[in-house]
């Protein structure tokens, strides 16, 4: 008989082998896919993890397009990472990373011709506020009524979603562009455009803000007596109140950093590589940051390094769909299985196994 | 960022700039890449470009390879495969949603040699091509089907994005609905979304629940078939002719053939004579397709249907031929006047008689 037995503590070895476990059985997991499609599964995993580094003809671009699909993830990752630490289970980050895009681009559009070196940094304040205004109705809810924040930020996502198609539609379409939906494309717009700062490097001002904002989240977690009440209030909210923290304010502070921050994401996303407030314009980061965040275990360093392999996946995931043959689902059940292995390493952490024979009393 | 890490972007950038100015070479077989908006197994909009693809593949066999990379969120994402399919070595693009239009065009630029095909956009450059088909014929088709066939007068409509292409293919099927059965009347749902057959099925069935017994659709999946099938009722393929999702339901089918086009596309790129172009196709050429008629389907009315796609591919009848009033009453086409096509392309607003808005 097989039993799990909690763990008086977590355990150290554990909380450092969980990820590289779940990357390992996702690995086995994904060639066992791979190979029932009749692919040869390192091929198939050299081209995923592989051609997006090194390939000669492939590398220059895709290394660069690492960054700019990593720095959303990141960006947004580090902000939730605040609120997981202190059990505040933000999961609505992609409908801040929508309200933020579209403040920030309301802004821009406003001031459409015009140049001035003040556009963009407007438009930076905007997208933030955009995001922590939207974050602040289930924090808002939560510390007045105690709703689940889980529940009311995830649903705020869709509401922000057919928000964003009115718009669209409606008040920031092109009145250039004979009917069809959409923005302007800021690209084309320069005091609102947010271009890579160095051509071809693939930063651009987020990717400033998310090594910014993983800078921060250090500082605050290890250096920042909020970061202490933030860590207690995740382990032990009875101490957390002892210890002179403030449970609303835990509440508001998290939901409004990982606002802030998923705002910012979507308004250097539309500035940048997107241009164009669209119908489509989000593309999931805010949900898939929520694996990068807890695969990177909400550690600054970890978060960095889970961001960019996430983004790996998905590029090396698209070669191996032209290279190869692979179709997308394939490699969406292949990123899909990291979470799952991750969640089901975690279990190790917590709990240990215990093989028992006979019976017990 | 260490200094190491700069080093090597900085030697990226370096490659990057000698790749994108380096001309692909004329090598055997040309490379055709296609980027689609949905998934290849969708069954109708995407599956019908990936049969295009496969079109390419026979017609011309070794002299082509072809590749596609599926379900490309529209954006940055687009904008990224666009690259990597034209490093690849790709010289042939199809980029076969209205979504990808700026990614296209920005990726164009950066590489003057490829050529690029873009469906249903309006931007174009010297190595950027557009085409669409008229959708808009086959509606007329269905929609004087529709009009014969429905038994209580509402047909309901499940539409995607309120865009000109749509908004020119519920006027057309209603003007047509109109002429055969004056009291006919339309309801229109719109899901914003181009593929997700839950929502595509929820509109249909909110449309059955609003006395709907003949179900059309702009959405790419065939997810309203198969409810019109579950309930008794009739409806039409979309994109691709979805018999085998309503087998008793399904009238008609307007389905898209992009094979003729993409290979000769193809092979005008092989034989060097490949210009940048503005290609509208319809009944006429074969970009749109009408499916065979169901039998349930009384013979008069197919042979009405049959004259009215033989005029319009004879080029006999214009499915937007006044006097056709706005919905707001003020005239659009006056007696024997025909669209142009500047309008049409633009068209936002609801023909007389139709019910509702055009979401704004």
């Amino acid at each position: 008989m097989i039993r799990l037995e909690p763990r008086l503590a977590p355990s150290r070895i554990w909380s450092f082998l969980a990820p590289l476990a779940a990357v390992g059985a996702t690995l086995v997991g994904g060639s066992i896919i791979f190979s029932l499609l009749g692919k040869n599964p390192i091929d198939v995993l050299l081209t995923i993890f592989w051609s997006p580094l090194f390939d000669p003809n492939m590398s220059a671009y895709a290394r660069p397009q690492l960054l700019v699909k990593a720095t959303p993830l990141i960006l947004i990752a580090a902000g939730l990472a605040v609120g997981f630490k202190a059990g505040i289970w933000n999961i609505g980050a992609e409908g801040q990373y929508i309200m933020g895009a579209i403040a920030g681009g309301a802004v821009a559009l406003a001031f459409y011709p015009a140049e001035a070196w003040f556009i963009f940094p407007l438009m930076v304040a905007a997208g933030a506020l955009g995001g922590v205004a939207w974050a602040m109705i289930p924090a808002a809810l939560k510390i007045r009524f105690n709703t689940n924040e889980i529940l009311v930020s995830l649903m705020l996502v869709y509401i922000a979603a057919q928000f964003l198609a009115a718009v669209s539609l409606g008040a920031l379409r092109n009145p250039e562009g004979s009917g069809f939906p959409g923005s302007r494309n800021l690209q084309y717009y320069d005091s609102a455009s947010n271009p890579e700062l160095l051509a071809g490097t693939g930063v651009h001002w987020g990717g400033m803000a998310a090594v910014a904002a993983l800078a921060c989240l250090y500082l605050l977690m290890r250096r920042h007596i909020m970061g202490f009440h933030l860590r207690l209030a995740g382990e032990s909210p009875r101490a957390a109140r002892f210890s002179g923290a403030r449970p609303a304010l835990l509440v508001a502070f998290c939901l409004g950093v990982s606002g802030g921050l998923a705002g910012l994401a979507g308004l250097f996303e539309l500035a940048g590589p997107s241009g164009q407030i669209s119908i489509d314009f989000n593309v999931g980061y805010g949900f898939t940051a929520i694996i990068v965040a807890f695969l990177g275990r909400l550690n600054p360093i970890g978060i960095l390094l889970a961001g960019l392999l996430v983004a790996l996946t998905y590029i090396g995931g698209e070669m191996a769909q032209f290279m190869l043959g692979l179709p997308r689902s394939a490699i969406q059940a292949f990123q899909g299985m990291l979470l799952f292995f991750l969640l089901a390493m975690d279990l190790f952490l917590h709990y240990r196994i215990v093989f028992r024979t006979g019976a017990k009393a | 960022m260490n200094f190491l890490r700069k080093i090597q972007l900085a030697a990226s950038i370096a490659a990057a700039a000698a790749l994108s100015l380096a001309a692909p070479a004329q090598a055997d077989p040309l490379k055709v890449g296609f980027i689609y908006v949905g998934p290849v197994s969708d069954f109708g909009w995407t599956y019908e470009h990936d049969q295009g693809r496969l079109a390419i593949e026979s017609a011309l066999g070794d002299a082509v390879e072809t590749t596609y990379v599926e379900s490309v969120p529209e954006g940055a994402d687009a904008e990224r495969v666009l690259t990597q399919l034209a490093l690849a070595g790709n010289e042939l693009i199809f980029a076969t949603s209205f979504g990808f239009m700026d990614p296209v065009i920005n990726v164009a630029q950066k590489f003057p040699n490829v050529k690029f095909e873009h469906a249903t956009g309006y931007k174009r450059a010297d190595n950027v091509s557009v085409y669409s088909a008229r959708f808009y014929e086959g509606r007329a088709v269905i929609g004087t089907i529709a009009g014969h066939m429905t038994k209580t007068n509402i047909i309901g409509y499940v539409a995607s994005y309120p865009i000109p292409e749509v908004v020119r293919g519920i006027n057309s099927a209603y003007i047509h609905a109109k002429k055969v059965n004056p009291d006919v009347e339309f309801k229109v749902v719109w899901v914003y979304t181009w593929f997700d057959p839950a929502k595509e099925a929820d509109a249909a069935t909110a449309l059955i629940d609003q006395g709907a017994d003949i179900i059309m659709q702009h959405t790419d999946s065939p997810a309203a078939m198969s409810i019109a099938e579950e309930k008794g009722l009739f409806a039409f393929g979309q994109a691709s002719d979805m018999k085998q999702f309503g087998p008793n339901a399904r009238l008609s089918s307007i389905i898209d053939d992009w094979g003729p086009y993409y290979v000769e596309r193809a092979k005008a790129v092989l034989d060097g004579t490949w210009e940048s172009e503005d290609a509208w196709h319809g009944i006429n050429e074969g970009m749109v397709g009408i499916g065979e008629f169901s039998d349930k389907i009384p013979a008069d009315v197919q042979a009405e249907a049959q004259a009215i796609a033989d005029a319009i591919s004879a080029g006999e009848y214009h499915p937007f031929t006044g006097p056709i009033n706005r919905q707001d009453g003020s005239p659009w086409l006056a007696e024997g006047e025909t669209a142009d096509d500047g309008t049409l392309l633009g068209m936002n607003f609801y023909v007389e008689g139709l019910e509702g808005e055009v979401p704004n």
